[in-house]
């Protein structure tokens, strides 16, 4: 085992991380599952690439490609809640509606950015050594936008989203907007999402229109190993544990790549992951109460754990 | 704490179970003896989704190193890693190869050749399967190369496809081309179509699907407009391709295809790639370069004998009469 591998994990789990904050926005904060992340990811993977392949300026396209997210956020966020589509069909219209978007933006199905001039480039020709160009791009990224995520969520408004996702008849009693607070966090959320894509698609310098697939799983899959292993008992390290959850997941899959597994069966380990991480509170719980029935208590076991959806 | 355990606990050991249920999937043999000059070659390919033709290719390029001494187990290690479509797994898998320092590289299809080359400048590249290798930056020049990469491509002869298409059916005018257009392969091939038909007399009308889902419908408004179809090699469409076949029979319009495996799947007729062939041809030039031949001076080859293959239950559903002198140099598949 090399320690190579774990450096190939971090740069990835770093870009990668962004995308994963942005679900945790949706998913968590929000309690809405957004399969809109799927077509966002390619779209801004697709945004920054064109501009990119078109000679401007790498930081100008990522920058795009980041409010191209907002507005593909936006778009699913009023499909829900000024037409009243259910949640999940609503992100699904997005992602399809996105396909064909993500082939009219690229004009091709996957664009080229072999020795072309990214923001990976730009940061090596500021004189950073290029083996840790993209872990220092990486690194700033992701403690900027968390530390920004954090912040956020502290004010006025991101208390009224996070009420949004936790009680939402609440507080619209005391005067808040929901449905402004959905569209927004959507938006916020799928930026970040683009904005992961734009800077995944430069690290492997491609873009291809097939990018966002399982893009959702992933997310998913990295925010509950971060919250089993990192905990949830703050906002600052709930932020910090979707972080390194995204790390942590393509650690295990860089392991599991060398130990030699079939790739063949990653998704479904992913999926075997996250199904685990979701039922064992359930099913702690009914072990409890069946042994807590067996010694005649009579007070039924409650769990502490944060994680049932 | 006890569920962060019980967790990382049961990740090792879901590894550890497909690691047992899938070892022969990274043939490597650590027990490799001294070969002739007393090295063991170390070569990863790197795929990007499993694919009948891709898998052909895969096989030509390891039997034709085996043919030239190479033997795996003995002064061979191949370490074949397929990303099963997931691009993500390209990048980790392309890491691998580095920290491994392979000795070479063969990438198959385009997005497994893009990242590879984003990965190292250093190690030869040997890339298979791929139409442009110009337009995907990976050459400087077909004829010049110019860097750690070389290869083949599988630009297929569209225009001798289509020339063939008019020896079948001679009365043949419109012609539908149906490709996914999210594929840049079929893009491209649907573009040489075009120019093609211009030169050929024929009319071209484009019909375009994005999933296999749509293909039967959209095969069936293309057949009302024209008097044949022809399809790239597009992945998508070739994996439904038996949905355009039913189209094309119910129509009786004859059905022209990119490549073999479309033919043996119910298509009337291709001037075919022979992916197994170009995976061997790939295979010859790898070991001019573990030889010492330099891959920036090698240029990207293409496929030096394409052959025709006639699906003949298709001729007689589809109400094609093949000429003779077609049938006597063609590969016949029933």
């Amino acid at each position: 085992m090399d320690i190579s591998i774990f450096f190939g994990a971090l740069e990835q789990g770093l870009l990668w991380s962004l995308m994963v904050l942005g679900v945790y926005i949706s998913f968590r904060v929000l309690d809405y599952a957004d399969l809109t992340v799927d077509g966002s990811f390619a779209l801004g993977a697709a945004v920054a690439a064109k501009i990119i392949f078109s000679g401007s300026d790498p930081w100008l396209g990522t920058l795009i490609a980041f409010l191209a997210g907002i507005l593909a956020g936006i778009v699913t966020g009023i499909l829900h809640t000024q037409f009243k589509i259910a949640p999940l069909l609503s992100g699904i219209l997005s992602m399809i509606a996105l396909y064909s978007i993500n082939l009219r933006i690229m004009g091709q199905a996957n664009i080229s950015l072999l020795r072309m001039d990214t923001i990976i480039t730009s940061a090596e020709n500021l004189g950073i050594d290029s083996k840790l160009a993209v872990l220092i791009l990486g690194l700033a990224f992701a403690v900027i936008v968390s530390l920004l995520l954090w912040w956020f969520l502290k004010t006025e408004m991101g208390f009224a989203m996070r009420a949004t996702g936790d009680n939402a008849q609440m507080i619209r009693s005391l005067g808040v907007n929901t449905n402004l607070m959905i569209i927004l966090g959507l938006g916020l959320s799928n930026s970040l999402v683009a904005l992961s894509g734009a800077l995944v698609a430069q690290y492997q310098s491609f873009a291809d229109v097939g990018m966002g697939i399982g893009t959702i799983v992933v997310g998913l899959a990295s925010i509950i190993i971060g919250e089993v292993i990192f905990g949830t008992t703050n906002l600052l390290r709930n932020i910090l544990a979707v972080v390194l959850g995204s790390i942590v997941y393509r650690l295990v899959i860089a392991i599991v790549l060398q130990l030699g597994l079939p790739p063949t069966d990653l998704r479904l380990l992913t999926a075997l992951i996250v199904t685990i991480a979701l039922a064992s509170p359930i099913v702690t719980n009914k072990v409890q109460k069946f042994f807590d029935l067996k010694r005649g208590a009579g007070n039924a076991y409650h769990s502490k754990c944060s994680q049932d959806i | 704490m006890k569920k962060v355990i019980s967790l990382l606990g049961l990740m090792v050991l879901l590894a550890v179970a497909a690691f047992g249920c899938g070892g022969q999937n990274t043939q490597t043999d650590k027990k490799a003896t001294a070969g002739e000059n007393g090295q063991v070659v170390k070569v990863g390919i790197i795929q990007i989704t499993e694919h009948p033709a891709l898998d052909a290719a895969r096989q030509g390029f390891i039997e034709s190193l085996k043919e030239k001494g190479y033997t795996e187990g003995k002064n061979l290690e191949i370490d074949y890693q397929n990303a099963q479509g997931d691009q993500s797994n390209l990048k980790t898998i392309a890491q691998k190869f580095v920290t491994d320092k392979k000795d070479l590289i063969l990438a198959i299809a385009t997005p497994s050749a893009i990242t590879m080359a984003g990965e190292t400048d250093q190690i030869p590249i040997l890339i298979t399967a791929v139409t442009d290798p110009v337009a995907a930056k990976l050459v400087k020049s077909n004829e010049e190369p110019g860097g750690n990469i070389t290869g083949t491509t599988d630009m297929t002869p569209v225009k001798e496809q289509l020339e063939l298409l008019q020896k079948i059916a001679p009365k043949v005018k419109k012609v539908g081309v149906l490709y996914n257009s999210s594929e840049i392969n079929s893009e491209i091939q649907a573009d040489i179509a075009r120019k093609a038909a211009a030169t050929l007399g024929l009319q071209v009308t484009e019909a375009t699907v994005t999933g296999s889902a749509e293909v039967q419908q959209i095969a069936q408004s293309l057949a009302q407009k024209v008097d044949a179809i022809y399809v790239p090699t597009d992945n998508v469409v070739a994996s439904s391709i038996a949905s355009v076949v039913s189209v094309a029979e119910e129509k009786h319009i004859p059905l022209v295809v990119g490549e073999k495996g479309m033919v043996e799947g119910g298509a009337l007729a291709t001037v075919g790639i022979d992916y197994y062939k170009l995976g061997r041809q790939t295979g010859d030039m790898a070991v001019r370069v573990l030889k010492g031949e330099d891959p920036a001076k090698m240029p990207i080859e293409k496929l030096k004998d394409s052959s025709i293959v006639i699906n003949k239950k298709a001729a007689r559903s589809m109400g094609v009469t093949i000429p003779q002198d077609i049938l006597a140099k063609a590969q016949v598949v029933e």
